[in-house]
């Protein structure tokens, strides 16, 4: 009796087992799979951009490093290869450092204004609280997209076409930065407040002294999120931007590509597109944590 | 839910929502507003006078088989880019919940393409599938498929899918790899102990469990398609060949900033802003509902 049950026992142990490793299996062929789909297409271009051009243009791309990786993104750094028929190139240090002040600025701007407006909400009891809550909130409804020309005019208006002004702080307005720290303040006990009062702090200094220390963690999180945001603008530099001095890195070499001649110099482009993907996806991996954070908080 | 203590004032609370306010009013209020009179109006063709035409500008578009092809491009796209990004991430998130060594690592390696531009995705994929110069590009036509997504409407519809839903991944997979670890273990252990084997456990409680993840995501995908990938077909196939990729976006685009069509340029923005606002309205439905919980 008790044998047959053990031997049972043992058959669904073993079977149990086999099928656990299998399920291993599965995931370690598959993840291994994702992973090769999501990083080929980088491992084509960092390769190319080792290359020289008639490599390239010929079509024969390999699939290991060339002896070109120095010439070639000397050459993007420094000039952005030759000019094309209908634009002057612009060097890749000029269109990272424009996005690097637009990717800052905008993720500084939107944090600091977000703070300041959730602040007022949250803390304050003052006649039109709830109409300024929902006249933040209904801009989330409002996107370029859909109001592209009338912006334009505004900006023609306002003489922001090609400033770095005009690239920044059309975009720092957040509904949802805005909400997010609203949901945060809501969290702080009204004990804080009511200790604060007590000791005479007023509201600027109890948001110096205890609100503004609270949200560092949030902060951080938001800040790799609208970071990534504003490095990877598109259709706004590509509207408010001309002046090839003020091209950013994304919209730059896209233009390099025009209408994707095999005669480009893709060993160049290839180069310079390392260079735009670099920054936002080091953020990505070095403050994953912050990162998974601020995606998970914010997007709800 | 409402602070019991606050500060009083009026002047400080108002000083404090100023910029918040003053950029929304200048940047989107406004500019909005003047779409919606401009939907309206119709300038001369020498951009001279504007003259009140009611709703004939929308009877226009909504005539327009340009603009009804637009529309459809839009939904296709749109559904192909949002079920393709999230059956693969829920694929993948599953196999990376299991418990296996290595985990980690192939979590960044998953989440990293977030951070590449949709216009440089764009880029990516048309350097391994031109015609000329592609690794697969070549193989494809070499094995006699004529390949050419600059002429092939198509090609071009399936290759800015492809772009874009490649980087639209790795956001499904963060979100559901979070929907997952809240799964409570014990749960799942009782059914495998009930002898629920792994593809039953995971239809009958893995899956409804994450309905709601599921769901919230569908609808970001979605905005990210009619949105977002703006880049992605400006920077791989321009709207073309012909009107082959041509969305929504695109043509506002399109319309509003080459053409300089100004009356129907707004109408098409009244129409983008009233799918946003019930895109919106629905994905803040479900919050609230989420909340309740």
């Amino acid at each position: 009796m008790s044998a047959t049950m053990d031997l049972e026992a043992d058959r669904l142990a073993r079977a149990t087992l086999r099928r656990n490793a299998r399920n291993r299996w599965v995931a370690y062929i598959s993840l291994s799979l994702g992973v090769l789909i999501f990083a080929f297409p980088i491992w084509i271009t960092v390769v190319g951009s080792t290359h020289d051009v008639s490599t390239i243009g010929r079509g024969d791309v390999p699939l290991w490093f060339g002896g070109e990786a120095v010439a070639n993104y000397v050459s993007a750094w420094l000039t952005g290869g030759e000019a094309t028929r209908t634009t002057r190139s612009v060097p890749a240090w000029v269109m990272l450092w424009n996005s690097l002040n637009m990717a800052v600025l905008i993720a500084v701007g939107k944090i600091a204004i977000s703070l300041l407006s959730a602040y007022a909400v949250v803390f304050f009891s003052f006649p039109g609280r709830m109409v300024a809550f929902w006249l933040i909130f209904i801009t989330l409804m409002l996107p370029v997209e859909v109001r592209i020309i009338p912006t334009f005019e505004v900006m023609v208006n306002l003489g922001l076409i090609n400033t770095m002004t005009g690239l920044v702080v059309p975009l720092i307005a957040s509904a949802t930065a805005t909400l997010l720290f609203r949901q945060f303040f809501l969290t702080i006990p009204d004990e804080y407040v009511e200790a604060a009062k007590i000791d005479g702090a007023g509201p600027l200094r109890f948001f110096k002294d205890v609100v503004l220390p609270l949200s560092i963690t949030n902060i951080a999180a938001l800040f790799v999120i609208l970071f990534i945001y504003g490095w990877n603008q598109y259709l706004w530099p590509l509207l408010i931007v001309t002046d090839r001095d003020l091209e950013t890195v994304v919209v730059g070499m896209t233009k390099m590509i025009g209408n994707g001649d095999a005669q480009n110099e893709w060993n160049i482009i290839m180069a310079t597109a390392v260079l735009a993907m670099l920054p936002p996806v080091a953020v990505v991996v070095f403050m994953q944590r912050w990162f998974v954070k601020g995606l998970t908080e914010t997007e709800k | 839910m409402r602070k019991k203590v606050i500060f009083k004032g009026t002047l400080l609370p108002w000083l404090l929502l100023l910029p918040q306010l003053l950029i929304t009013g200048v940047f989107f209020f406004w500019p909005a507003g003047q779409a919606i009179y401009g939907s309206f109006l119709r300038e001369d063709a020498f951009g001279l006078s504007r003259e009140f035409v009611g709703l004939e500008n929308f009877s226009d578009i909504l005539a327009d088989p340009t603009y009804l092809a637009a529309g459809w491009n839009t939904v296709v796209f749109s559904s192909a880019v949002a079920f393709s990004a999230l059956g693969i991430a829920l694929f993948l998130a599953v196999q990376a919940d299991k418990a296996i060594r290595g985990t980690n690592f192939f979590k960044t390696m998953l989440i990293w393409p977030y951070a590449v531009a949709p216009a440089i995705a764009a880029v990516l994929w048309l350097f391994m599938f031109h015609p000329q110069i592609g690794l697969f590009g070549r193989m494809i036509n070499g094995m006699g498929i004529l390949w050419d997504y600059k002429l092939n409407g198509g090609q071009a519809m399936t290759l800015v899918v492809v772009a874009a839903a490649w980087k639209q991944v790795s956001y499904n997979f963060i979100f559901f790899m979070a929907g997952l670890q809240s799964i409570p273990r014990a749960v799942l252990e009782a059914a495998a102990i009930d002898g629920a084997r792994p593809m039953r456990r995971f239809w009958t409680i893995i899956f409804p469990l994450l309905a709601p993840t599921s769901f919230f995501l569908l609808v970001v995908n979605i905005v990210y398609a009619f949105f977002d990938t703006f880049g992605t077909i400006h920077a791989l196939t321009g709207g073309g060949p012909g009107q082959a990729t041509t969305t929504l976006i695109y043509k506002v685009y399109v319309d509003g900033v080459q053409n300089l069509n100004f009356g129907s340029s707004a109408a098409q923005s009244v129409i983008l802003m009233a799918i946003v606002i019930l895109l919106t309205a629905v994905q803040f439905r479900f919050i609230e509902r989420k909340v309740h919980y």
